[in-house]
């Protein structure tokens, strides 16, 4: 208990140097462009081809379930939508970056911490977890949602594609489903879900990346921590926003 | 002049540093020898304040660096050169980009004189032509000369080298030490350079200290290290055959 109480402080006041004036904007800027490339624009691939597989399985698996001649075939186009937008493109797709931006973070940083880059930053007069943090956390804030926004568009032309493929419903009545009962707010809901998201992949992989200590044994099992306890806070904070945002 | 006054570091109750003190004059080359794990890299990572004592104080030219907060002890790091054991080359920078770091991020030169003294500074550590190389590309002597070259771009008050020939072959390991030499005198740096190795002791000392399980136990010239009567002192330089033959 102490020692996760322990953790939470240094997470804090990581969190407080990372926020502190930084040095020189200019550089910091360049900083963010290059780590919009890396988090961002490097992970379209990978939520592209998720998201298509998400939303193809979505549609195929409601179509199945439907048994009940009353239930209208074309609530699969609106159950896919929903589920896409509801929680696959934020949620799931946060769990992926997770995996592929936390152990990079953290393995990145872990690396330069025990090559002594870090010690370099700091004995120059660099906020060191400013300067390599920072662009890294407004890249992933920025980015997370545009990824979240590509994901809903891609995971329900999934579903449309896979209707279309496997010919298992009418294409029309999946088109039918996605304009139904249509709720904008669900859209700014995941929106912030993402946001959040974006936020947590970025600074609980840079904690354990930031302070890891030893060798490459050490960066490995940061790199590994990072994964893990990211995605445990993705899935405590999407209680708690679902729980804030859609409960009335 | 660096003054260090009663440095005392423990880690986990185990006394790192023992109340150390010693004073370095500006335009020498100081030394600090002691076997692997005497604390020396301790005490000079506590001299630029990447470790801080748990009492005890260092000040620089009269200044109490140890009295300061971040932001005052961000000008004064500005006049810091810091050579690390491994070089703490930024890996993702070219060698030109990594001398060029420093003087983007605390000059107010033109973008064409950072250049102009990037260059100056990489020739004077004699490296011509690779500045478009990344440091995994050279050798481990080039990677200590960059270093040595980014830790002189900003004309450094203080130069602090952690065994920086360490790993190199003894005609790169004598390089290395006259071109510390020669920058200390030219610019009238004082300098503080951590080894085991004496050679260095022997070719560029005027001020040496040892220390040996953190406690200084001897300090003189290198003209009078071969006369010492002090025993851990003696055990440690005569352990070389050559430095026997030397006093023969």
């Amino acid at each position: 208990m102490i020692k996760i109480l322990y953790q939470i402080g240094e997470y804090l006041l990581l969190l407080k140097r990372i926020f502190s004036r930084p040095e020189r904007g200019k550089i910091y800027l360049k900083q963010t462009i290059e780590e919009i490339g890396k988090i961002g624009i490097n992970s379209i691939g990978i939520v592209t081809i998720i998201s298509i597989f998400m939303g193809a399985v979505i549609a195929i698996q409601y179509t199945y379930n439907i048994e009940n001649p009353l239930i209208p075939l074309y609530l699969v186009g609106l159950a896919t939508r929903d589920s896409m937008i509801l929680e696959f493109s934020s949620t799931m797709v946060g769990l992926v970056l997770a995996g592929k931006v936390g152990s990079n973070i953290a393995s990145e940083l872990g690396t330069m911490r025990v090559t002594e880059q870090i010690d370099a930053l700091e004995s120059m007069g660099i906020n060191s977890a400013s300067y390599l943090i920072l662009p890294k956390i407004i890249a992933a804030i920025f980015f997370f949602p545009l990824l979240t926004i590509l994901s809903m568009f891609v995971g329900i032309w999934g579903g449309w594609l896979a209707v279309v493929v496997t010919k298992i419903l009418p294409a029309e009545l999946y088109i039918q489903g996605l304009h139904y009962a249509f709720v904008p707010f669900y859209v700014t809901y995941t929106l912030i879900k993402s946001f959040v998201f974006g936020f947590l992949v970025v600074t609980v992989s840079a904690y354990y990346g930031y302070y890891c200590y030893g060798g490459a044994l050490e960066v490995g099992q940061a790199s590994t921590k990072a994964v893990v306890y990211s995605s445990l806070m993705i899935l405590l904070f999407n209680v708690i926003l679902t729980q804030l945002l859609l409960t009335r | 002049m660096i003054e260090a006054v009663n440095i005392v570091k423990k880690f986990n109750n185990k006394i790192v540093i023992d109340n150390i003190s010693f004073t370095f004059e500006s335009g020498k080359t100081n030394i600090i020898i002691g076997r692997s794990g005497s604390g020396k890299t301790v005490l000079i990572k506590t001299l630029v304040g990447l470790i801080e004592p748990d009492s005890g104080y260092v000040l620089f030219d009269s200044r109490n660096f140890t009295a300061m907060n971040f932001n005052e002890r961000k000008k004064i790091r500005q006049e810091f050169g810091m050579v690390f054991q491994g070089g703490a080359l930024f890996d993702s920078l070219t060698v030109l980009d990594n001398v060029l770091f420093p003087l983007n991020m605390f000059s107010n030169l033109t973008k064409k004189e950072k250049i102009e003294r990037a260059r100056f500074c990489l020739n004077k550590v004699n490296l011509f032509n690779i500045e478009h190389l990344y440091p995994s590309e050279i050798s481990g002597g080039m990677r200590k000369r960059v270093a040595i070259a980014r830790a002189i771009a900003l004309n450094p008050r203080y130069l602090f080298c952690d065994e920086p020939n360490s790993g190199l072959d003894p005609y790169t390991a004598v390089v290395i030490d006259k071109l510390i030499k020669e920058i200390t005198e030219e610019f009238n740096i004082t300098t503080i350079v951590n080894t085991h190795d004496m050679n260095s002791v022997m070719g560029i000392g005027d001020k040496i200290i040892f220390i040996h399980e953190g406690k200084k136990y001897w300090e003189g010239t290198k003209n009078e290290i071969l006369n010492s009567d002090c025993k851990e002192l003696n055990d440690f330089i005569f352990s070389s055959e050559v430095i026997r033959l030397i006093k023969k």
